[in-house]
């Protein structure tokens, strides 16, 4: 199953098949979840409309951490059994989930000054989404800093394992530390305390972000296994 | 365990034998140090507020200027290389490397941390917390520190990189050793703290060599 997909160009047909789905998801559930979300929902009888401002942060911090996740596992299946479009995921993974987490960090610094009066505190959920964000900046940095590009994703494998340790952290934070930021509301024991007026828009934009996210990852997987082609056809053309 | 303390030896003797190199780390956290008082001013109330954060943050920084030689020189001549092939478990001369890298370099910090506690008129009360908190946190910096080292090897500009890679890291093993300081100085009694940053350090013994040992071997592959 594993070795199925290992072959790019079997790669590459599947993913020109999925890659248009997932661009429809994306746009028809995205814009349900945003017309639910900023339209057809209750305003909270505490914060008024900020709180719609949740329907892009929560799936935003939700996919931080997804993408870090899938990131590791990609990272070990490819340290694991060299498996080369793991790495390659891992690597494509990266700078998406750098921007959700800078999304879910700006959008909750944009909700924190009406709600708690400042746009920063140093809080254990968000000290350690903003760890997250390093961990992705260093990743990408380590991805990026050797001249040949097989070293630099292993070395960057490790070090996803090694950050990977932060991601608990960062889920269990609002249960071990007394903070500011709210604990869990949807995923928890006992199911969701959350009014369904908001849990589905919350739910439709969280898989339209997940559909976002297997989209882009396509296309840049895709685009990296080009130039990886075109990489090797320049360098048979220089030693002829 | 002869191969370990052999590796020991020998590290320790190619620091002592570059002599300043690691006068220099020290001179680097008393510098860094010095800067607060110009910066923030010399309100003695102040510093003494800030000087266990001020120390820590200093000797996080002065430990990692020295780390990029940990592995460095090793990987250009090529012993790296030996020692992998050699008997000893990559993973234990890792291991070893690091213990030297924490004596040469960890413990001359913490011997000049009380001197400094006294210019930033830290309260007498938390010196020996802040000795015992050091003595429990930098070995992990170090062994985390290891971790990052390899990795970088054979990079292009690792300095920088390695500042980016590992400084994340260490902001848990800063939290409670500032916290554990505090707290004494606070009156409060600082096992917890001193029980997790154990905790970090048993738990940076037991996987950073593996990491370190993993990052080594694909570099000199």
């Amino acid at each position: 199953m594993l070795h199925r997909f290992a072959n790019p160009t079997r790669f590459l047909r599947i993913a020109s098949v999925v890659q248009p789905w997932m661009a429809w998801a994306t746009v028809l559930l995205g814009g349900a979840g945003l017309y639910l979300g900023l339209f057809n929902s209750p305003a909270d009888y505490q914060q008024g409309n900020s709180v719609r401002i949740m329907y892009v942060h929560v799936p935003a911090a939700w996919m931080a951490m997804f993408c870090y996740s899938s990131m590791a596992i990609a990272a070990a299946v490819g340290l694991i059994w060299k498996h080369p479009l793991a790495d390659v995921a891992a690597k494509a993974t990266a700078p998406i989930g750098a921007c959700f987490t800078f999304l879910a960090l700006f959008t909750g610094s944009l909700w924190g000054k009406p709600m708690w009066g400042t746009w920063w505190v140093w809080d254990a959920r968000l000290t350690s989404m903003l760890v997250l964000l390093f961990l992705y900046l260093g990743y990408i940095a380590l991805v990026n800093a050797f001249d040949d590009p097989t070293r630099g994703t292993r070395a960057s494998s490790i070090l996803v394992l090694v950050g990977f340790i932060n991601v608990p952290i960062i889920k269990f934070s609002v249960d071990w530390w007394n903070t500011l930021h709210q604990p869990a509301s949807v995923i928890k024991m006992g199911g969701p305390s959350i009014d369904a007026s908001m849990l589905w828009p919350l739910l439709l934009m969280a898989v339209a972000f997940t559909t976002y996210y297997l989209w882009v990852l396509l296309i840049r997987i895709r685009t990296e296994i080009i130039a990886n082609k075109i990489r090797i056809a320049r360098l048979k053309q220089v030693h002829g | 365990m002869s191969g370990f303390m052999a590796i020991l030896k020998r590290d320790l003797h190619l620091a002592t034998r570059q002599g300043m190199d690691n006068m220099m780390v020290v001179m680097f956290f008393v510098i860094a140090v010095v800067l607060f008082p110009f910066g923030v001013g010399p309100e003695p109330n102040i510093l003494a507020r800030i000087a266990a954060g001020v120390i820590w943050v200093a000797a996080l920084l002065a430990s990692m200027l020295s780390l990029e030689r940990l592995f460095q020189t090793d990987f250009e001549d090529g012993s790296l290389e030996l020692l992998s092939l050699s008997p000893i478990t990559l993973e234990v001369a890792v291991l070893a490397k690091v213990a030297a890298h924490w004596l040469t370099t960890g413990l001359p910090l913490i011997v000049a941390a009380p001197l400094l506690a006294v210019l930033l008129n830290m309260n007498a009360e938390g010196f020996p917390m802040l000795i015992v908190a050091l003595l429990l946190g930098t070995p992990s910096l170090s062994l985390i520190g290891a971790v990052g080292a390899a990795l970088i090897l054979g990079s292009r500009r690792g300095g920088v990189l390695l500042a980016l890679l590992i400084l994340p890291l260490y902001i848990p093993v800063l939290i409670f050793g500032v916290s554990a300081v505090d707290a004494v100085i606070g009156g409060f009694e600082a096992n917890a703290q001193l029980l997790i940053l154990g905790a970090f350090l048993m738990g940076a013994l037991a996987l950073c060599p593996w990491a370190a040992a993993a990052g080594v071997r694909q570099a000199i592959e």
